[in-house]
């Protein structure tokens, strides 16, 4: 049995992914190391909505440079739409029309948005005050004395603002400001109490921006500016916090409509977003190369599916450490490939939260499990119980979080329940007929391997060159085909056959 | 330092010709052993019926259960017989085996422990067997019933309640390397190393004792009957080499672990094969598997099980160390 043909594969993988990386390296300038780099958001708008088969009229407004960011180049996908862009005062608007469409639309706006420290806003114009609107009864008392009391305890438009918000959305919330919830939306509330005390204030739109998120909406921010319009504040409008937080892209700023959608219903937009690093020059310079054969760049792809594959193109990590241990260590998991799946896991809710709720989750599930064995019940209907028994688990336990206040907790909705199910069964099947011994062995096996196969996947320049370099993967595949050719020791053999090589005096 | 102790050096390991897991799945189990054929190991009621075509004294079968209706009629098949074990066809590591000593007058079923069972009880066990309560993965089983081995007088002192069976290694047909494994109260009755029965290293050439093991450690007397495990030599070994070696033509697997035992009047018995069988039986006789498996690859194939039988005789011949561990005389010609 020749092992060239072996071979022959091996190295044509490691050629191809050598080469293949040091291309994209040379060709794009995208370094090696993720070090000293300009970030680039990448922001997609999905709109959707149901046409009704006549003209549709489309009007999206758009973000502009701002404190922070600047906006580099943006796309859009729409067949058959016309499109134009208008700026006014009030911001940036993309206008999409057709003469004919029926059935459901969906129309794609992306922006390379890329964070600078040094970018500043162009200037805001202060909105005019609107009429004042006679509030009905009892309304009328209620917004007037909200009105006094924080005007009471402020010294000017920022500090009055704060408390506003306080006395509407925070702890001090009090009758009058229950009363008027009752009939208006907070934030538009708000800003009708400011500006019915004179205040100049607007509800504008921000995203925040989180790698890797898809189907996001916008936040309401509230924007207020002082008496002689030079300076403004934005209030964050249930905490009452103020100032801008770092990730936060401001997409609308006019107090505007962010959607408006002639012709069509169920009209609604979400977000995906992508941070990834690109050098100084290379952002700046901004090349949106035409995509050849060669750039095999998953860039060019949707950025929703550019999000999933920065998480699938980290799988490879996992599953090379999973077999490092496997074959080179000895370690004993429970099910192959298990830990890479609570490492994914892992990744969504950090790591100690992850390790605590895995072991809260598994241990209550062996308690439940070891009940169900003695219905004496067939595997499937059993294990689709255990499925069950984790979904209330984890439901119980975020619930609880919540109540605690520990948000960390809900993140617990992010552990694969059907593979925790299957942990859950072998591990109680383990138990009866190996004792609780080989338990904790393989539990710890597997949670060992699972936290080495995070920390892999989590490091920032694994996560680098996996996402910019797809020739890696090529590389990986032919270390894994190397590895499962390893016929020597594995680490833990050397412990398990010491008592052998013990009897004979040393050669 | 302590903990440096419990570690030794591959170079140690590879001079002993001790064989890892990794080299046994490529090298071995990988190139010899041909996946279409594990049914045939992996399911007990079909490896019995092949042994029976190919004359391989096996237990004799007093009948089988494959549907829950036929679990009804369990009582008519187990009449007459005093004695008998019940086992899953695709069941591993012992799981769901019952074993019947006698019947009683009352019609009441006694288990070696004394505990006495219901024929209720004796169905439920049946027909949990065939809704894969113990096989591989949960799948639908068959309930195999066979008679009860009178083990051999002389290895009852070697036991602890289980009975005493024999693995022998066959490569490309030649044995290669055998143990015993007696099972004790840490064990509880098993025949399971890993659980805590004693691995005792066999001479290919006699069938004497090389060397105790418990739990990967050296041992020199049985831990429950306290027996020395120096004088214990497995009766009629010639022929037990010979009916393992015949495996090889029996299922064509070239990396194979056969289970024999010694019935009191029909001698060597096969109870059952392995596909992978593990790595603990270099640990019983101090010794690697390497050098003997690559000295069988040298030979030529097409040989008599005889032959092989003789070969294996001659070439892996030790001395015990039990009696005395001066010297140890080459392990391969």
């Amino acid at each position: 049995m020749s092992r060239l043909p072996f071979y022959a594969i091996v190295g044509l993988l490691l050629i191809a992914g050598i080469a293949m990386s040091v291309h994209r390296h040379l060709q794009f300038e995208i370094p090696w190391l993720p070090g000293e780099q300009r970030q680039v958001w990448e922001v997609e708008a999905m709109i959707n909505f149901n046409a009704q088969d006549g003209p549709v009229e489309v009007d999206f407004s758009l973000p502009s440079h701002q404190q922070g960011f600047r906006v580099l180049t943006e796309n859009t996908a729409s067949s058959g739409y016309g499109l134009a862009y208008h700026a006014d005062e009030f911001g940036r608007r993309a206008q999409w029309t057709i003469r004919e469409a029926a059935g459901s639309q969906q129309l794609y706006y992306s922006a390379q948005i890329l964070v600078s420290p040094e970018a500043q806003m162009t200037s805001q114009t202060a909105p005019e005050l609107p009429p004042e609107t006679p509030w009905e009864r009892p309304y009328d008392t209620a917004a007037t004395e909200v009105i006094e009391q924080a005007w009471a305890r402020s010294a000017d438009n920022a500090t009055f603002a704060r408390e506003l918000i306080r006395d509407v959305n925070g702890d001090r919330q009090g009758e009058n400001a229950r009363l008027l919830l009752t009939q208006f939306e907070s934030t538009e509330l708000l800003v009708r109490l400011l500006n019915q005390a004179g205040v100049k204030a607007r509800a504008i739109s921000g995203l925040m921006l989180e790698d890797g998120r898809r189907r996001q909406t916008l936040s309401n921010w509230i924007q207020v500016f002082s008496d002689n319009e030079d300076q403004w504040w934005l209030f964050h409008p249930k905490s009452g916090e103020q100032g801008k937080p770092e990730n936060l892209l401001l997409w609308e700023t006019g107090g505007q409509a962010i959607l408006e959608v002639q012709g069509g219903t169920n009209s609604r937009v979400t977000f995906s977003m992508l941070t990834h690093s690109q050098p100084a020059s290379a952002a700046v310079r901004n090349h949106l190369s035409d995509d050849t054969l060669l750039n095999f760049s998953i860039h060019s792809l949707p950025l929703e599916e550019q999000a999933l594959f920065q998480t699938i193109l980290l799988i490879p990590i996992g599953a090379l450490m999973v077999v490092l241990l496997r074959v080179l260590v000895g370690i004993k998991t429970s099910g192959t490939f298990m830990p890479v799946l609570i490492a994914l896991a892992f990744i969504q809710t950090s790591l100690s939260t992850g390790l605590v709720g895995f072991l809260l989750v598994v241990s209550v599930g062996l308690v439940i499990r070891n009940y169900l064995s003695y219905l004496n019940l067939l595997l499937v209907a059993r294990v689709s119980a255990v499925i069950i028994t984790v979904i209330a688990i984890i439901s119980v336990f975020s619930v609880l979080a919540y109540r605690v206040g520990l948000n960390a907790g809900l993140t617990i909705t992010f552990f694969p329940m059907i593979i925790l199910a299957w942990t859950i069964e072998r591990m109680s099947i383990l138990w009866e007929e190996e004792g609780p011994k080989e338990v904790l062995m393989q539990g710890g096996g597997s949670l060992a391997t699972a936290v080495l196969a995070f920390l892999a996947m989590n490091n920032p320049v694994v996560r680098h060159i996996t996402f910019n370099f797809l020739g890696v993967q090529f590389i990986l595949m032919a270390l894994i085909l190397i590895l499962g050719n390893y016929t020597g020791y594995r680490l833990l053999e050397l412990r398990r056959f010491k008592p052998i090589t013990d009897d004979e005096p040393k050669p | 330092m302590s903990w440096w102790k419990q570690w030794t050096w591959p170079s140690r390991l590879r001079s002993k010709g001790i064989i890892g897991m990794n080299r046994r799945n490529i090298r071995y189990i990988g190139r010899y052993n041909d996946r279409r054929l594990y049914p045939l190991v992996d399911d007990k009621l079909k490896t019995k019926l092949l042994a029976q075509s190919h004359g391989i004294t096996t237990p004799a079968l007093i009948g089988t259960v494959e549907t829950q209706f036929g679990v009804k009629h369990i009582g008519n098949i187990l009449k007459g017989h005093q004695g008998f074990v019940i086992k899953p066809a695709k069941g591993s590591g012992g799981k769901g085996i019952l074993v019947i000593e006698q019947v009683s007058d009352a019609n009441d079923f006694i288990k070696p422990s004394g505990v006495r069972l219901s024929l209720t009880d004796v169905e439920r066990h049946v027909s949990n067997i065939l809704s894969g309560l113990y096989s591989l993965g949960g799948s639908p089983d068959v309930a195999v019933i066979e008679t009860l081995i009178n083990f051999d007088e002389s290895l009852m002192a070697y036991t602890y309640e289980g009975v005493p069976d024999i693995r022998v290694i066959i490569f490309n047909g030649y044995p290669v390397m055998a143990m015993m494994r007696l099972s004790t109260a840490a064990s509880d009755g098993k025949a399971n190393l890993h659980q805590g029965a004693v691995g005792v290293g066999l001479d290919m050439a006699s069938g004497c004792a090389l060397r105790g093991v418990q739990f990967d450690r050296p041992c020199t007397h049985h831990p429950d009957t306290g027996h020395d495990l120096a004088s214990l030599v497995v009766p009629q070994w010639e022929t037990l080499l010979n009916l393992a070696a015949s495996c090889y033509e029996m299922t064509g697997l070239g990396y194979l672990g056969t289970d024999m035992v010694l019935d009191r009047q029909h001698g060597p018995m096969l109870l059952e094969l392995n596909a992978r069988p593990g790595l603990a039986i270099q640990m019983t006789n101090g010794e690697g598997l390497r050098r003997r498996l690559d000295l069988i690859e040298r030979q030529p194939s097409g040989v008599s099980p005889e032959k092989r039988v003789a070969f294996a005789q001659y070439h892996f011949a030790r001395r015990s160390e039990l009696l005395d561990s001066t010297d140890t005389p080459p392990a391969s010609a």
